[in-house]
């Protein structure tokens, strides 16, 4: 009888499902993905989640957790569920998910939506759920150390390195964002930079007029950034300040690099803490507004279910559906990151084990709704508006009028009088080659917002108030991942050299951090220059390497079922894991040896070597030395991908090695905490 | 209230003050507790000024 909901809610699942799946041609409201994906995730998590901890982990409510047994009222914390998993949440959602699903809507909504909904039920939640299950019975160790403790030293070095580069390529593919989202926008660069001096004097009011009081700290903060997005569009307008705030993507990518060392070594309560609350809270706020203002607005899709890009070819990024879809969307469907988070805080905060599928599972669903939002919020624009912002300026050329014939020629009419004007409407000087997803979003979310508050004159405001959002939480990314990045550097340096560890002085810091700013940097300076646009060479590549750490962190938790003795459950990780290593070994590969210059990297560099040796420039480049540069991040990026697939491989032998070695014993041989049980009140 | 209170906070990598007294009241009897705003500062520096509590991309 108990069951009786969950199949009407089944029903109601698999139906919408149909009619996204049927329907071609007719306009079809952006609310049947909404009831799809959510239909579809409550579902899972009453069946599926519940399965996983009763059958496969056997969660036990009655064994203590590490929050019970090393409770201290500072790091390990019995948390109520409700509470932890606002943390947790806050704690893996970011730019990943809002931008992934934007830039796969060029292929059309429906390859977006079906791998998102099926991804993170089968793949994406799992992980996130099989990892904090993992570290909770260790103590709330790190991914690192529990690759260590299950499949050995060897394996938990290569691990930490594979994370150490996932970690600079992601700061240089958010870093890019913001570069493409701020460029010649002295509007939205104005917000941006004025919540420098706001975060400023928050830290000061936090640290010596009001400690400790967030709440009212946050309020004059938010109150300040209202403030700086009205004032910002006088700015704009000021013939003075206006060109003052406007800034080329290279002048932008020092500056960024600038900040990022100033940002790691400042103390933190002055700078990164107050912005942390501000990008928290805000960040927040905006997906639950967004969450309502589809849902009133119930918008119709513009974009088509399917459109001709899937076979490759497509402007925003290039290859085909399989495997370049799936590393596209990587947070949202499934994200290695969250590994990391996963075994983080939250293992030690979780109060009671019965509490993980909530936490673990639940958390993730959660981002997943977030991804369906940003893939709804792309596919409501009009298509043509979406190509002629997601297309470089080397296929649009620069102004409306080129824009507008080059995405009509695609088979997306638009006119150069819509460009414009949605240009003016969102206050932009152009909306021409807006690369990066976050404007694209934008743009979207002004046309969501408005349409429930303000209407058309809000828009400009809408529009800059979704920039500062993105711009906001990918800056404190940026600060936060570049410390993070520190230390892993030094803990990774430390293994051979002791004296590089933290906390013994000042000088291995700043090294650590002037490589670990150089690294991202040199990325985010290459994408920057890249006439393609460099979210198409780059974010190809943060997919892959994301998705590789899912599929360790996906093995780690087969190895650990097999040496549980819980191997007959194992499909429930080998099955992802397996999904997983198909499409980023065959994305990784593509990229290294495809024989299609717009793929592969190495028939890239060898496009443009030949032209060298023949002496001529090929376009985009416009002298030698831009070809040069071209052949070189060429090979950089390759051998990038080539480190990332002998990770990859390197631990796929140790999981397979491991793995045997547990079948061929007859106990279970993990290194679990030893069992306590929670003590009677 | 409370609870969304103490949600928000948490998510800003602070835990409740309450639970950090009850905590040493009942295990640490004998020590001197970090006052409010020692301990908002240890949560700021523990947060921000470690490796740990990393955030997504």
């Amino acid at each position: 009888m108990k069951h009786i909901p969950w199949v009407i809610l089944a029903v109601v699942g698999a139906i919408c499902l149909a009619v996204l799946a049927v329907s071609r041609g007719e306009p079809i409201n952006a609310l049947w993905i909404v009831v799809a994906a959510v239909s579809c995730f409550l579902v899972a998590y009453r069946y599926y989640a519940l399965y996983i901890a009763r059958h496969v982990m056997r969660l036990d409510p009655r064994r203590a957790t590490p929050a019970i047994y090393r409770a201290d009222g500072l790091d390990y914390v019995a948390t109520d569920k409700r509470v932890l998993f606002g943390h947790h949440f806050a704690a893996i959602a970011g730019a990943g998910p809002l931008v992934g699903p934007v830039l796969a809507a060029q292929m059309g909504y429906l390859p977006g939506t079906l791998w998102i909904i099926f991804g993170v039920v089968l793949a994406g939640a799992v992980q996130d759920f099989m990892v904090l299950f993992i570290s909770m019975r260790r103590d709330g160790k790190s991914l690192g150390e529990l690759v260590r403790m299950e499949m050995g030293a060897v394996a938990g070095t290569i691990a930490l390195i594979g994370a150490f580069l996932i970690m600079v390529i992601i700061l240089a593919v958010l870093a890019l964002i913001v570069v493409r989202a701020l460029a010649e926008s002295p509007w939205g660069m104005f917000t941006v930079a004025a919540t420098i001096p706001l975060a400023l004097a928050m830290g000061v009011y936090t640290r010596w007029i009001r400690p400790g009081r967030i709440g009212e700290v946050s309020v004059l903060g938010f109150v300040g950034l209202i403030a700086a997005i009205m004032f910002g569009q006088n700015v704009a307008a000021s013939a003075f300040w206006g060109p003052l705030f406007t800034f080329t993507p290279q002048t932008l990518c020092w500056i960024l690099i600038g900040y990022g060392a100033l940002a790691s070594l400042l103390p933190v309560w002055l700078l990164l803490a107050p912005r942390d609350y501000l990008s928290t809270f805000l960040k927040i706020g905006a997906i639950t507004a967004l969450a309502v203002g589809i849902v009133v607005m119930a918008p119709p899709l513009r974009m088509p279910a399917l459109t001709q890009f899937v076979g490759g070819g497509g402007p925003a990024w290039s290859g085909a559906l399989f495997p370049f879809l799936f590393i596209t969307i990587a947070c949202g469907a499934v994200s290695g990151f969250h590994a990391l988070i996963a075994s983080g805080t939250t293992p030690k905060l979780i109060g009671s084990e019965a509490d993980a599928p909530f936490i673990g599972y639940g958390a993730m669903l959660m981002e997943a709704f977030v991804a369906i939002m940003a893939l709804v919020g792309a596919s409501i624009l009009d298509p043509g508006i979406y190509f002629a912002m997601n297309s470089p300026a080397a296929i649009l050329g620069t102004d409306p009028a080129s824009a507008a014939h080059a995405v009509t020629a695609m088979g997306f009419p638009v006119s150069a009088d819509l460009l414009v004007q949605t240009a003016r409407d969102v206050g932009e000087h152009t909306i021409v080659s807006r690369t990066g997803g976050a404007p694209t979003l934008a743009v979207a979310m002004a046309e969501i917002f408005s349409h429930v508050a303000g209407g058309t004159a809000m828009k400009a405001f809408w529009y800059h108030f979704a920039i500062l959002f993105e711009a906001l939480f990918i800056l404190t990314a940026v600060d936060a991942g570049t410390r993070a990045g520190r230390f892993m550097l030094q803990d990774l340096i430390g293994l051979v050299v002791p004296s590089f560890r933290a906390g013994t002085s000042w000088a291995p810091g700043v090294v650590a951090t002037a490589i670990c700013v150089a690294s991202w940097g040199f990325f985010l300076y290459q994408g920057v220059t890249d006439p393609l646009g460099g979210v198409n060479t780059l974010w190809p590549v943060f997919g892959i390497s994301n998705q590789m750490l899912a599929a360790v962190a996906l093995m780690l938790a087969t190895t650990v079922l097999f040496r549980m003795k819980q191997q007959r459950y194992a499909w429930v990780t080998v099955i992802p894991t397996a999904w997983l290593l198909i499409c980023t070994l065959s994305a990784g590969a593509l990229k290294l040896i495809s024989g299609d210059p717009a793929v592969g990297f190495l028939a890239h560099a060898a496009k443009y070597g030949a032209a060298m040796e023949a002496g001529t420039v090929l376009a985009p480049a416009k002298s030698m030395q831009e070809m040069q540069a071209i052949v070189f991040n060429d090979r950089i990026d390759a051998g990038l991908c080539a480190i990332f697939l002998a990770v990859v491989i390197s631990l796929m032998f140790f999981t397979v090695r491991t793995c045997l070695a547990a079948l061929r014993d007859d106990r279970p041989t993990v290194n679990e905490s030893p069992l306590q049980l929670v003590p009677a009140e | 209230m409370r609870m969304l209170r103490n949600m928000l906070r948490l998510m800003v990598g602070q835990p409740p003050y309450e639970a950090y007294l009850a905590h040493m009241a009942r295990h640490h009897p004998e020590a001197v507790p970090m006052s409010r705003i020692e301990f908002f500062r240890n949560r700021e520096q523990a947060r921000y000024g470690g490796a740990g509590g990393g955030k997504c991309c």
